[in-house]
């Protein structure tokens, strides 16, 4: 870190300087929000302009070209620590631009946002603009700095409901909340339906026939899945169509409590509740299903219900 | 009787994993203006459009049937939206399709979409409320338990799956528009990725793709006027089935079933091995490549595997299915299905390319959604019906 100078040298004022018909008239059309570039004998335009052609030492043609105001980074230097002359005071790119329309680069400073570390999108090939300041008055600072081109909006969505279980499932969850596993028997086809919705989706008919069902019930089958889920953020976790006993169709249901490799069809299951205390009207009450002490089911009984 | 129809216009954009060169509208209308190309027409020309799309939490876009009316060219015409989560694609077309078999229209374009990279299906696959009472665990984890179920049931060996991985991502290096192109592809390749949903491992899964399909549909004075060959419409199927009920058969679902008997007996095949040439179906995990043989009755029952494993599926197989790459090469979800129904009408028009199927007359467009719940089919031909 540079140490507090012990002594000041400062000319009163500033020293003036004429900049003469070429860069005078690129800071006065920059003062008027504008870019321009000369045109060189050869037909090239530079930016910023200059009285003559650097490659062939002779006098541009004093014809001026206006100039992007976009333009694409040709290169970029990343700097880290911004210090106190510096235009912006977070973290930022020195860049050469060459701006649409211009065959040379102008160097400025580029804001490509608050980063510590270059993002990946400031490359070479960057499209970028300038950002003009408010009140201009003829100089290079009259461009605050480049920016990125908006490739890209943010479309912030958010809905709100008030949603209600419906009279079969509000007392589907409130046979959960007593810790009791409540389905309907379809009139129909026999068959009870777990979590019950009120109807028997295959026979089109209203059920009401509550059947209260044990706990435990067969994995008919499964999948071990090693991508995290919310609800089961370590992996890997075992998502399983679990047969309760006396169901007419699988729920899916974690499973948990043994070696995900060692899970298996036909294994037999019970479910593994919060404690009473933490019951609410929710099925996370029950925390997955853990396997029972029993032989496996045969393949024959569960081939049905996949 | 229904009037007759085909298609005369087919555009696709390349699938990609992001394209942030362009807008929705600028997506669509790259498809759109490439079918109309094909079709020899305009915009004007133009009577109706019929717009698919994925869900709408997947990229939180609602009503791109308002949105997207003036982008499509539809303004002061008919436009609607079509709704049937992954078959969508499918659907879409076949709702244009009755525009045109009902005698309302003589033009119809049709077109779905999706950029997966600004869309989050798996976010929106896992959406709880306060009432689930199901685990919710997206895609992979929901149908790798019935990929499981088949493998038990069929007693298929454990590598047919990855045969299908390696088999459509071969045919994706003859199409320009796939997504995944992996040269080389080979079974140690497919076997050496992890397992994402066990049995499902990473090569088995389709990839996340941005892209946009369109269709050209007429009629039949339409499309004696176009200037390319038409694919000609034989016959379309819808069917649908609630996701969970009391001896649902998941592995092969009846609605597939049913879908297929229907637009089998409009195009009056009784063997679809036999009779048709091609089939574009909707295999978005490989396994599903032998479960689809046997709900389609390109076989019997438990037989699917076999057929896949003695390489008739192949492109150089007597029954070549996704010779475009499928769904396992490229996913726009949106538009996933209507690219089935698109490379169908490519290959019996003769303009597939690379991956076209030597002499292909009549082919299979199939697309299939939600829990294997929707489905949605076309069988098309070179012959006018
Ligand atoms: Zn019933």
């Amino acid at each position: 870190m540079a140490s507090e100078p012990n002594h000041v040298l400062e000319f009163p004022g500033g020293y003036t300087r004429s900049v003469g018909p070429v860069i005078g008239r690129f800071l006065s059309e920059l003062r008027d929000g504008r870019i321009v570039g000369v045109r060189t004998a050869g037909g090239r335009v530079l930016v910023p302009p200059a009285e003559y052609d650097p490659d062939t030492g002779e006098d541009t043609t004093r014809e001026f070209v206006e100039v992007g105001p976009a333009g694409t980074v040709t290169t970029w230097a990343w700097v880290p620590e911004p210090r106190p002359g510096h235009p912006l005071d977070r973290p930022f790119a020195w860049a050469l631009i060459r701006p649409d329309g211009a065959d040379t680069a102008l160097l400025h400073a580029l804001d490509v946002g608050d980063h510590a570390e270059p993002p990946r999108l400031l490359k070479t090939g960057l499209r970028v603009r300038p950002k003009w300041r408010a009140e201009r008055t003829g100089g290079i600072g009259d461009i605050e700095c480049f920016r990125p081109e908006v490739t890209m909006i943010t479309a912030p969505t958010r809905l709100e409901y008030r949603l209600r279980g419906g009279r079969a499932l509000d007392r589907f969850l409130e046979g959960i909340e007593q810790g009791k596993i409540i389905g309907h028997r379809c009139d129909v086809c026999g068959q009870v339906i777990v979590p019950m919705k009120g109807l028997c989706p295959k026979d089109g008919v209203p059920t009401t026939q509550e059947v209260e069902l044990p706990d435990t019930g067969t994995v008919t089958t499964f999948a071990v899945n090693n991508l995290p889920d919310p609800r089961a953020p370590e992996v890997p976790f075992v998502s399983a169509y679990i047969l309760l006993d006396g169901a007419g169709l699988t729920m899916l249901t974690l499973v948990a409590g043994l070696p995900a490799d060692q899970v298996r069809m036909g294994m037999r299951v019970r479910a593994a509740w919060r404690p009473r205390a933490e019951w609410t009207r929710a099925m996370s009450n029950i925390k997955w299903f853990e396997p029972l002490d029993e032989p496996d089911v045969p393949f024959d009984d569960i081939k049905d219900y996949l | 009787m229904a009037e007759r129809c085909a298609v005369i216009g087919v555009g696709q954009t390349a699938y990609r994993t992001r394209r942030p060169d362009v807008s929705v509208p600028g997506l669509l209308r790259e498809a759109a203006a490439r079918a109309l190309e094909d079709a020899g027409l305009t915009w004007t020309d133009i009577d109706a459009v019929v717009i698919g799309k994925a869900p709408d939490l997947f990229e939180g876009m609602t009503h791109p049937e308002a949105y997207l009316a003036d982008a499509l060219g539809a303004a002061g015409k008919p436009i609607m939206r079509v709704h049937t989560a992954g078959s969508v694609g499918g659907s879409t077309a076949l709702v244009a399709a009755s525009l045109v078999r009902g005698g309302v229209h003589d033009r119809v374009l049709t077109i779905a979409y999706e950029k997966q990279s600004e869309s989050n299906a798996t976010w929106a696959l896992t959406v709880n409320t306060p009432f689930t009472t199901s685990l919710v665990v997206g895609a992979g984890g929901y149908f790798a338990p019935h990929i499981r179920a088949y493998m038990r049931r069929s007693g298929a060996p454990d590598h047919v799956g990855t045969l299908v991985a390696v088999k459509d991502r071969e045919n994706a290096l003859k199409n320009p528009y796939a997504h995944l192109k992996i040269p080389g592809i080979s079974r140690e390749m497919v076997e050496a990725t992890p397992m994402l949903w066990e049995p499902i491992r990473y090569l088995e899964t389709c990839p996340s793709s941005d892209g946009a399909c369109a269709m050209v549909l007429a009629s039949e004075s339409a499309a004696r006027r176009a200037p390319r060959p038409a694919a000609w419409v034989h016959g379309t199927a819808m069917r649908s089935e609630p996701i969970f009920f009391a001896g649902r058969d998941t592995v092969s679902p009846q609605g597939g079933k049913d879908c297929a008997a229907d637009v089998y007996r409009q195009a009056g095949i009784t063997d679809p091995r036999a009779e048709l040439d091609c089939a574009e179906v909707y295999v978005p995990f490989s396994w599903y490549e032998p479960m689809w043989l046997e709900n389609l009755g390109f076989c019997g029952e438990g037989e699917g595997w076999k057929l896949t494993e003695s390489g008739a599926t192949a492109l150089t197989g007597d029954i070549p299915w996704n010779p475009s790459g499928g769904v396992l090469s490229s996913n726009p979800i949106g538009a996933s299905g209507m690219i089935r129904f698109a490379e169908a009408a490519l290959q019996v028009r003769g303009m597939a390319g690379e991956h076209q199927v030597d002499g292909a007359r009549r082919a299979l467009g199939h697309a299939y959604g939600g829990g294997a719940q929707f489905f949605a089919m076309w069988i098309v031909g070179s012959d006018r019906p």
